[in-house]
């Protein structure tokens, strides 16, 4: 049997890997995998604490966290696809036009 | 060491090295492959903690479409490398002390309230199976349902006007 807390270790250490990736890569789309990371780790313990407690309520929030992301990737992807059309290039550096 | 913590370890190394090999990657198609390990795995994390239908979703949506739709844009725009660019010396070290920040913080709290969070203990049978899903899906949480269908009507057509291609229509 495993203690939760070594579930919500886990889950601590993806989401400090996603925000790594946020905060140090430059490709426009491995950020977005790291917010896509971050996501997974937020379930795994939402997942947890359902089965600690006995509770269905987490797994179906764990289901609309999916449907959102899902969402999410498809209009991030169509605006990643524009700038890429627009500027050649999706380096976040670079996207710095609007600086005042 | 019980049979369900070596697995536990196991599987918690796996994702951790596919995470972080999801963050060194130079190339951005290896990203995507590490990640879709990562996925999988956390996907046998919630096999173990009875969630099989959560785990059955994991796989389809997150590992299957939407790692797809990250690759197939990925070689679309031939992005896998970019190029070297100026970039600002303090940003990245900071980023690596404010995470190592955020990560102390997160394992004070959870290890100095262990003692208030029980063990995973064997679940009964029937709990958390599609059935009971789908019952609570469609009783108490119908709307939010209901308004996933919208939110997903939105983004597709978002993301269609957005890669909609402009130039053609100012031609015609």
């Amino acid at each position: 049997m495993v203690p939760v807390s070594y579930y919500l270790a886990l889950s601590a250490i993806l989401f400090t890997i996603g925000v790594l990736g946020v905060l140090t890569r430059h490709n426009a789309i491995v950020i977005f995998m790291s917010i896509e990371l971050m996501l997974n780790a937020a379930n795994l313990l939402f997942i947890a604490f359902a089965r600690t407690f006995e509770q269905l309520d987490g797994q179906v929030f764990v289901f609309f966290v999916m449907t959102v992301a899902a969402a999410e990737v498809a209009v991030g992807l169509a605006l990643i696809v524009a700038v890429f059309r627009n500027r050649r290039n999706i380096d976040i550096d670079q996207l710095s036009d609007m600086k005042g | 060491m019980t049979p369900d913590l070596i697995l536990f370890l196991i599987l918690s190394f796996v994702a951790v090295g596919a995470a972080l090999g999801m963050l060194f990657s130079h190339n951005a198609v290896y990203s995507a492959l590490f990640l879709i390990l990562n996925f999988a795995t956390v996907a046998v994390f919630y096999l173990l903690l009875g969630a099989p239908f959560i785990a059955m979703a994991q796989v389809t949506v997150y590992a299957g479409a939407i790692m797809v739709l990250f690759l197939f844009v990925i070689m679309l725009l031939g992005a896998e490398q970019l190029r070297r660019a100026h970039r600002l010396d303090w940003q990245q070290p900071l980023a690596v002390v404010l995470a190592f920040v955020l990560l102390v913080e997160a394992g004070y709290i959870i290890f100095n309230r262990a003692g208030t969070f029980s063990m995973v203990e064997p679940s009964s049978p029937g709990y958390a199976g599609p059935q009971a899903i789908g019952e609570l899906l469609f009783s108490e949480y119908l709307l939010p349902f209901e308004v996933t269908s919208v939110l997903l009507l939105v983004a597709m057509v978002g993301a269609i006007v957005l890669t909609k291609n402009k130039k053609k229509d100012a031609k015609e």
